[in-house]
């Protein structure tokens, strides 16, 4: 099965797009309402939420490029020592600015 | 218990606007990313007016990114639902995450918030429900300034994004991990926790690796939860 749109019809694929993504913006709520909570669905939730991120970032720790894993490292350091999210983010940011230039 | 989770599920047009201030900030730097679309999307021949619909109504922009990697005559169907689905699997997760606090809303309410929900406010979100502050502001707030960026710098792409033609090389396209770390890092820390990190951590690289394109965050979180829940809490 092979079934294209053609781009002729960008229309129809901006809404196909749309139209999935609503469905992972929703469909996480909508599933949980027929979840009874209780402990351990609770703990799964909070643990669940603390990974995500965790998650998206360890590709690109191990995987990224130099510049990349400066910045990673450099965010972390800056984060524990002043503990300002917008301080950290902008030396992870200039930091791989830096390498980069190289 | 019920009471609190009442007072922190708070909504009201003060909260929503401390919320769109609060990630102000990032989204500048997603407007700067939206621009950098706005470009590539020209480039890869969109008409102005589909690209900035697309910003619109899809308000995504790694699967809007992938999207442009399948431009051609024409676009396969199944992978291009696969691609968004996978890529956008993430909110599933983040959605579901915030479901005690979201359920005390209207259905209405509930989803109407839920249209903007994305990395940056959902990460914010969290975090202030974990301190026990009210979140769904931040969440509603700080998705419609992240939205409203996003669809501004799409069409200052359009127009000046030879500007930032190479936004790589400034470190632009760190700006999001940066933001996701310096918000693990600000969360609560314990032993408990740590494993449920480098379970998250080790399965994401495992699924990155040999399992198929764009499974490794879904894969990574499920088995973090899973951990977590095996994991219990001990109070000190």
């Amino acid at each position: 099965m092979n079934l294209e749109i053609s781009t002729q019809s960008v229309g129809l694929i901006i809404f196909i797009m749309a139209l999935v993504t609503l469905a992972t913006r929703w469909g996480g709520v909508f599933i949980m309402s027929f979840i009874p909570i209780n402990d351990r669905i609770q703990r799964f939730i909070s643990a669940m939420s603390a990974s995500v991120l965790v998650a998206i970032l360890a590709p690109i720790a191990i995987e990224g490029d130099l510049g990349a894993r400066c910045a990673l490292l450099a965010t972390a350091i800056t984060a524990v020592i002043f503990k300002k999210p917008l301080v950290a983010i902008g030396t992870g940011i200039i930091t791989a600015a830096v390498i980069r230039q190289f | 218990m019920s009471n609190i989770d009442q007072e922190l599920s708070k909504l009201n047009n003060d909260l929503i606007w401390k919320g769109f201030k609060s990630l102000l900030p990032i989204s500048i730097f997603v407007a700067i990313f939206g621009a950098a679309f706005g470009l590539a999307a020209i480039q890869t021949g969109l008409d102005p007016l589909s690209i900035i619909s697309m910003s619109t109504f899809v308000f995504a922009g790694a699967a809007q990114f992938a999207t442009l990697e399948l431009w051609g005559q024409s676009v396969s169907l199944i992978p291009l639902l696969v691609t968004i689905f996978f890529i956008n699997a993430r909110h599933i997760l983040m959605g579901a995450s915030l479901y005690p606090w979201l359920k005390n809303l209207s259905p209405l309410k509930r989803y109407s918030i839920l249209l903007v929900i994305s990395d940056a406010n959902w990460a914010f979100a969290q975090q202030a429900f974990q301190n026990q502050k009210q979140g769904l502001g931040i969440l509603f707030g700080g998705g419609i300034a992240l939205w409203l960026f996003w669809v501004i710098g799409t069409c200052l792409g359009l127009y000046f994004g030879s500007v930032i033609q190479n936004p790589t090389h400034f470190g632009l396209d760190m700006v999001m991990a940066c933001f996701l770390l310096s918000m693990v890092v600000g969360g609560q820390k314990n032993l408990r926790i740590i494993c449920i990190w480098i379970a998250a951590a080790i399965s994401s690289l495992l699924a990155y690796w040999y399992l198929p394109e764009n499974s490794h965050v879904v894969v990574g979180a499920l088995v973090g939860g899973v951990v977590g829940m095996l994991l219990k809490d001990k109070q000190a």
